[in-house]
């Protein structure tokens, strides 16, 4: 959508003196012990603040920033005005998720990067995620959420596979335009990463759950404990469907391969986050699934889910967390937000830092992991310094639980049942931004397509697919 | 072919020796998708753990699948609460690689205890590809045993064998196959049961040099490739049993890990298990 244009403001010094609103969060010693959210949001007032310090670029370049190129100067202006409601009407427009996407976005390398007011000199980007997030959650507090209006019904039936982002926001799209819906999940509850991977005090459970109550109210089908592959082919799903949606995300976990790596303890961070997020481990007197609880534990990684899975571990009662990463503090992948909040609760940072073997007791459950050190070399072809090893600096710390956290690859279950589906690399291969795979008939998006990235572009490339699938549908051209 | 909503029906509940119990469950879309060696993942009510049972029949017609399974544990004990005509929360399925049926010659198929279910799918599969199937029902003593008549059709014959002798002959699974060894070559044998029955199957069949197939019991999470929470050591490396198996190779595994890996939560499955017993009071 075209940015909308506001009058150029003339009370730009005024802007630019108002400081960035800081959000509050929960005590990092209190919220290192509950699974309650850590960020505790705007209020009105400190939303209305935040978005007067936009100045209403002519050329807003925050809109490029975002991979779904939401109006940002458009809903901040209504923000100002204190019109709420017509802000989220805008920001929904475009994004389907705000709840979600203003709480995980990774903001400072997308929108709020390019953000003018922060190129200003000593001054900081409008927090554009935070008042995505303070607008979604006053229309869920009873604000004004107006019902979706859905399209007559053109009698075409659409199935989508996977309910991760990508998923929910194609459904949401499609039963929009007056298609037949139905959803199919292999696990037995709808969300994908956002329930099985994003920790409750990172993104509220419920808050996923009430997005999806409201795309059945839609009249779209959920069907769970139903693998696409297994339960019945792609190729058997074309036969009663008009169209396929596939967004089967990339849930295989890596592993490194290293001696003893299958000791009792020794989890991928998927294993790990599913067992206390979707299984629900860390209230054991409600739920029968266990999952290891160390006193020391050692997580491998520097994204997104290794915060995550060190910060599980500290809620589940940990002593001690590590961090262990190859590179240095800068190469880092996850969010800056989230490498502050981990090194607030405690979390050791042991970077430059590599395991190379684990070591396990006679009952095969691990205590100990060895490491070696690393420098930094020579830029590699991604143009970050690639580590290599330090010769004899091998060196161990105990632990009682080892979490994995290296990365995943595309989930191989529809592409290895599905021999005529194009891949790369074991990613589903959609031509072009629309979706369209090697089969007729058939879209992909998300992470299946892109490799783990984000929520965003997830929900992004599900919208867009919509789009092309409605047209597929009224025109069949392929 | 409708693609709906699917709930888990109980349709029927019998018990087959003490803590065995075969359940019928409706469940349309995987009675027609399943093969043989492959299993299923239930939930029983919320709450529970998603645990793996093998399909050890199925009738498309009907709609349901068989499960045969042995109380050993808090979600085993909440599915035997679960009246006919109740259902159960979620199953998912059908998982797993099929078994690789072909038509090789003479085939033992052994049974060892709870493994005689999941054995009675694949003898089926070998008979109708041709194979003379002898089955193998193994167990310590002859309370213990079932699905007889069932293996008996399945098969062209059975053997039992106990630990005690209280029922056929007495010994060992391998026993059995030392003896069948003697009349005449075996093309293949598939042992399925407990661990250390497994292990010793495929160590005298390593030996007779007679190609085994097994098929592991690891805790598993989704079943669906996600966790690697179900990884064993195959032949050296790590092979993921729900979507690399469950069948392997019994010669190229390694058991010991496996046996580990299986007592992981042993204290919290004691955990789980007193819940249940304060629920019930
Ligand atoms: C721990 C963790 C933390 C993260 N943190 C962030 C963050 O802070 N910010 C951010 O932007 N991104 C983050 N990400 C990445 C983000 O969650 C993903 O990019 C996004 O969820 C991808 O969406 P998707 O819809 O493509 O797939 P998923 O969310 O992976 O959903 C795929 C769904 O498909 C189901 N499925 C798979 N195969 C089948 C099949 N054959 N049949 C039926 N169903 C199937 C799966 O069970 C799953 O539910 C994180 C990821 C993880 C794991
Ligand atoms: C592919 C496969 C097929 C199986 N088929 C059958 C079958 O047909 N009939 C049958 O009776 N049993 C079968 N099992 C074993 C069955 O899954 C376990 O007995 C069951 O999970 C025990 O759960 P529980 O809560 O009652 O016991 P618990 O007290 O939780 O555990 C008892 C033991 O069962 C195993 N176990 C526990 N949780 C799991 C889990 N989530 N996944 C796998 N194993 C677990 C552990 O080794 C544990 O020591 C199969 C296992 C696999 C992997
Ligand atoms: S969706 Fe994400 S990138 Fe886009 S504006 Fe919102 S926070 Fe920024
Ligand atoms: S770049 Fe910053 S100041 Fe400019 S419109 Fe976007 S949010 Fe407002
Ligand atoms: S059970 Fe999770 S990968 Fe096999």
């Amino acid at each position: 959508m075209a940015p909308t244009i506001a009058p150029v403001p003339k009370d730009l010094k005024a802007r630019f003196k108002t400081l960035r609103q800081d959000m509050p969060n929960q005590d990092p010693i209190a919220r290192g012990k509950n699974f309650q959210e850590v960020a505790l949001g705007f209020d009105a007032e400190a939303a209305k603040l935040e978005a007067y310090r936009c100045i209403y670029c002519k050329e807003p370049d925050c809109v490029n920033g975002c991979p779904v190129g939401i109006d940002i100067p458009g809903f901040l202006h209504e923000v100002e005005k204190g019109d709420f409601s017509s802000a989220l009407g805008i920001l929904k427009s475009t994004n389907l998720l705000p709840a979600v996407c203003g709480r995980v976005c990774p903001q400072e390398e997308q929108c709020e990067s390019l953000c003018k007011t922060g190129k200003s000199k000593g001054n900081k980007p409008v927090a554009i995620g935070r008042v995505e997030r303070f607008l979604a959650d006053w229309e869920r507090a009873g604000g004004v959420a107006k019902p979706q209006e859905v399209a007559p019904a053109t009698g075409k039936k659409v199935a989508v596979v996977g309910s991760g982002p990508a998923g929910l926001a194609c459904a949401a799209d499609l039963a929009r335009a007056g298609h037949d819906v139905v959803i199919f999940e292999a696990f037995h509850k709808p969300g994908g990463v956002l329930v099985y991977g994003i920790p409750e005090f990172r993104l509220p459970k419920k808050i996923v759950a009430d997005e999806i109550a409201a795309l059945e109210k839609m009249g779209v089908e959920i069907v769970c404990n139903f693998a696409v592959g297994l339960t019945a082919t792609l190729e058997q799903l074309q036969e009663a469907f008009d169209a396929i949606f596939v967004a089967t995300g990339a849930g295989l976990p890596y592993f490194m391969d290293l001696p003893g790596e299958n000791l009792g303890g020794i989890y991928s961070a998927n294993e790990y986050l599913t067992r206390v997020n979707l299984m629900g481990a860390f209230d054991p007197d409600h739920n029968d699934t266990p999952v290891v609880r160390g006193k020391n534990v050692v997580v491998v990684g520097g994204g997104n889910v290794a915060m995550d899975a060190a910060r599980t571990a500290l809620r589940l009662g940990a002593e001690k967390v590590r961090l262990v990463y190859r590179r240095s503090h800068d190469e880092m992948p996850a969010r800056g937000e989230e490498i502050e909040h981990a090194e607030e609760e405690g979390i050791d940072f042991t970077l430059l830092t590599t395991p190379v073997r684990y070591l396990g007791d006679d009952k095969g459950r691990v205590v100990g992991v060895e490491c070696r050190r690393m420098e930094l070399g020579e830029p590699g072809p991604d143009g970050r310094r690639k580590p290599v090893e330090v010769a004899g600096s091998e060196h161990q710390y105990p632990a009682d639980v080892v979490v994995v956290a290296i990365g995943n690859g595309p989930n191989p279950l529809v592409p290895r049942t599905t021999p005529q589906l194009e891949t790369k690399k074991g990613k589903i291969v959609a031509k072009d931004d629309s979706g369209r795979t090697s089969m007729k008939g058939v879209f992909a998006g998300g992470d299946i397509v892109l490799g783990a990235a984000t929520v965003i572009l997830a929900m992004g490339a599900g919208r867009k697919a919509a789009a092309s699938m409605n047209e597929y549908l009224a025109t069949g051209a392929w | 072919m409708e693609f709906l909503k699917q709930s888990f029906e109980l349709l029927e509940k019998r018990e087959l020796a003490p803590k065995v119990t075969l359940y019928r469950v409706l469940a349309p879309q995987v009675a027609k998708a399943r093969k043989a060696g492959q299993f299923v993942i239930v939930r029983v009510c919320e709450g529970s753990e998603r645990i793996p049972l093998t399909i050890a029949d199925a009738d498309p017609v009907s709609g349901s699948v068989t499960l045969v399974v042995q109380e050993v544990g808090s979600s085993t004990a909440r599915m035997a609460k679960v009246p006919v005509g109740g259902c159960f929360a979620d199953l998912l399925g059908p998982l797993g690689a099929p078994t690789h049926v072909a038509k090789m010659g003479t085939v033992v198929c052994v049974g060892g205890g709870i493994g005689i279910a999941p054995v009675h799918p694949i003898a089926q599969a070998m008979k109708a590809a041709g194979n003379r199937v002898i089955g193998v029902l193994a167990a310590r003593n002859t309370g213990l045993l079932f699905f007889r008549e069932e293996m008996r059709k399945a098969c062209d014959e059975v053997r039992v064998w106990t630990d005690d002798g209280s029922d056929g002959k007495k010994g060992l699974a391998t026993d059995a196959i030392r003896e069948i060894q003697a009349e005449g070559p075996i093309a293949t044998v598939i042992a399925i049961g407990p661990v250390p029955m497994m292990k010793f199957v495929s160590k005298l069949t390593r030996e007779l040099g007679i190609p085994t197939q097994v098929s592991l019991n690891p805790v598993m999470v989704d079943g669906t490739g996600m966790c690697g929470g179900c990884r064993v050591s195959v032949g050296g490396k790590a092979k993921f049993v729900c979507v690399d198996g469950p069948e392997f190779d019994g010669h190229q595994v390694d058991f010991d890990e496996l046996s580990r890996r299986q007592a992981i939560y042993k204290e919290d499955e004691r955990h789980a298990m007193e819940r249940l017993q304060k629920e019930v009071r």
